[in-house]
Formats: structure tokens, sequence, C-alpha cells
């Protein structure tokens, strides 16, 4: 008869945001088979990553997703907390373990802290807006909760792409900024399409009575900006360099604010 | 009112001067300050070693219309409440190693 023996095999996937390779590695196939689904149009055909992470999964009822997410620097790591997950990562190695609740949402959690951290070395950042390509050209719709990213998004006409309805993803591309597709969605819960263009303007969202465009400049278009940034990192030189990304990009990038109506005639505005 | 303060900015921030207000980002919490004209001018001399009143006096009377008591009595204030949120360091000894941090002008 026969040996019968049982070898745990680890399954991975790259996948690639923002021109970023990460591997994801998993011993539970159904969880990468998952990652597969909820990453669609942002896998990498090659196994080349910049950064690998091991994945592994704790009971689905172990923590919140509700705390308040940590992230700190220590020793050569970044450590990331929240609830559901919890991350070290060391840029140096290249190397990261990731504990987590057999959820990709939480996942989605540590990509973004992790682009977070990575984007803020080369200039860029992610922003809590939804953005679409109109004619080669990029524009942001950014606010808070409710202020209208997804309805933007809603509106958009057939002939735009839309990028994201909830995080833009920002890069330095030498002396411009460009948008990027994210697989990260907020209501609209659709990926956005995988495409990069640079940024024509960034509109700062209000709801009113009547579509209108005013500009913004110097410190008020700082201020809007910057209380849009996603930003975890409590660390003074990470605050320093994402204070320096904000003031660069509000000076090249004209910042408006747009108050709309939310129908479609909102977006005989953005040319 | 205490004659003899001396400010200096903190090293823990982060600050841009754009036109006549400053920026001052706070590298302990993000808080974002945005500095008017008078603040910007008392902010850019705060080098640890110039008396806030000699600040004032110099800086702040000499280019804006205002009663010096009333000048030195705002600018006390406002760097009591800078200091509160730490972007600030106010001492009765001059501060002569604290004004490390720049404001990049644009």
């Amino acid at each position: 008869m026969p040996s019968v023996s049982a070898v745990q095999q680890t399954s991975s996937v790259v996948v690639k945001i923002g021109g970023l390779p990460i591997r994801l590695r998993c011993d539970d196939p159904a969880f990468v088979r998952q990652i597969e689904a909820r990453y669609a149009g942002y896998l990498s055909d090659s196994n080349e990553a910049r950064f690998d992470f091991a994945i592994e999964l704790a009971p689905p009822d172990t923590n919140s997703p509700d705390e308040d997410v940590s992230v700190a620097w220590n020793s050569g790591n970044w450590l990331l907390e929240r609830g559901d997950f919890r991350a070290t990562w060391n840029p140096s190695t290249a190397q990261g373990n990731i504990w987590q609740t057999p959820n990709p949402f939480s996942l989605d959690s540590v990509l973004r802290i992790v682009h977070t951290l990575i984007l803020a070395r080369e200039g860029g950042f992610l922003l809590h807006a939804s953005s679409a390509i109109r004619n080669g050209r990029a524009f942001l719709f950014s606010g808070v909760s409710g202020a209208g990213k997804t309805t933007m998004a809603r509106l958009a006409p057939p002939d735009a792409a839309l990028l994201t309805d909830e995080i833009s993803y920002i890069t330095r591309n030498e002396e411009r900024y460009d948008a990027v597709g994210t697989p990260f969605y907020g209501e609209l819960a659709r990926a956005g399409e995988n495409l990069q263009a640079p940024i024509e303007a960034l509109y700062l969202l209000a709801k009113g009575p009547e579509n209108k465009i005013e500009t913004l400049e110097g410190a008020e278009a700082v201020r809007g900006l910057m209380g849009n940034i996603l930003f975890f990192a409590r660390d003074p030189e990470f605050v320093k360099l994402v204070f320096d990304s904000a003031l660069d990009f509000a000076a090249r990038v004209p910042v408006r604010r747009l108050t709309f109506r939310p129908d479609p005639s909102v977006w005989e505005l953005i040319v | 009112m205490t004659n003899n303060q001396y400010v200096a900015r903190s090293k823990a921030i982060a600050a841009r001067a754009l036109g006549d207000e400053t920026m001052v980002m706070s590298a302990r919490n993000s808080t974002l300050f945005t500095l008017d004209e008078v603040a910007s001018v008392i902010w850019a001399a705060a080098d640890g070693v110039t008396p806030l009143q000699e600040i004032v006096r110099r800086q702040v009377c000499s280019r804006f219309d205002v009663a010096p008591d009333i000048a030195l009595q705002d600018a006390e204030a406002l760097v009591a409440n800078l200091a509160e949120h730490g972007i600030m360091l106010v001492s009765d000894q001059p501060l002569e190693t604290a004004a490390g941090a720049r404001t990049d002008a644009r």
C-alpha cells in the first residue's frame, strides 16, 4: 500500500495597483481565489513583485474592523493593526506578514495603508475622491463621506472612464501628477478601470441648489486637499513628506470648489 | 503679562509660507494650522533668542496699525495657543537650539 502524505501548498497572487506589484501568499487556496476575484483587473501576469506578504488567516469572528487603525514604525518594521488584522512589513527586506480575518476587505485596508506609505516617499498619496478620465485627462472629486463622490461617479457620462468612486491614487510623475485606477471602491461596489492620466483639476465637492465652480488658492486649496488625504502613520518624517506633497500638488494642479446639483448637468462643467 | 518670553518654532512640525499666510502641520498629531499675516510675522521671527516683546515691537508694531500693549497681549495669546498644540516652544529663558524648524518660502 502506498504511503499517503499531505503537503501544505501555498498559493500566491500578484496584485498590481499603481504599477506596484505586491505578491500575496496564503496557504488557503479558497482565500487566494477570493483575492483574485476581489482584485480582478489588477492582477499581474508576471510573478515578479516588489514586495511580498504572507497571509495567515484567523477565525472570522476574531475581532471587529470598527477599531481605529494603528500604524507605527518600530525597529525597521511598519506595524499595522486594527481589530480585524495585524501586519508587519519590513521595507528593506521587502517582506511582510499579515494576520487577518478571512475577509478580502481586511486585506483591502492593509493594502491601502501599505500604498500610502510607499507613495509618501515617492511624492504621491491616496485621496478620498472619486476620479474619472475624460478626453485623456483625469478629474478628481473629493470630499468627506456624503459629499457626493459616488454621486459624481454615477452621473459620469458614457465617455468618462471611472478610476474609482472612493479612493483616488495620485502619483508624482516628474513635473505633473497622475491619477491611477484602483480596485478600492465605495458605494458603487465596482472596481475602477486600470488606467492612468494626467490630472486636470481637483474639485472639492459640496451639494447645492445649482452648479457652480470657484477657484481655490493658497492656504484654502491646501486645507481642502489635506483634509481628504488618507494618512495613517503619525511618524514625523511621513507627516512632513505628505505635507510637502500636498503643497506641491496644490501649486501644480488647479483646486476648485464644485457646488453641484445631483443630476447629469454637473458634468457639463467638467471639461 | 510676561515681559521676557522667548519663543521658538518646534522641530516637530512642517511649515510653509503661502503668500501672507503660513501653513503649519504638527508632526505629532497631523493637525493643520493656518497663520494669518500677523501671526506669520511672529512665527518667522520666533528664533528662540529674541524676546517676544521685542518681536512685537520690531516686527508687528512697525508694520501694522496696532497699539503695542494690545499687540503684545494678542501675541502672548497666540504663542500660548500654539504652544498648547506643541508647534511652538515658549520659555522665560532663551531657547538657543530650538528654532530648527524651517519655514520654506514658496
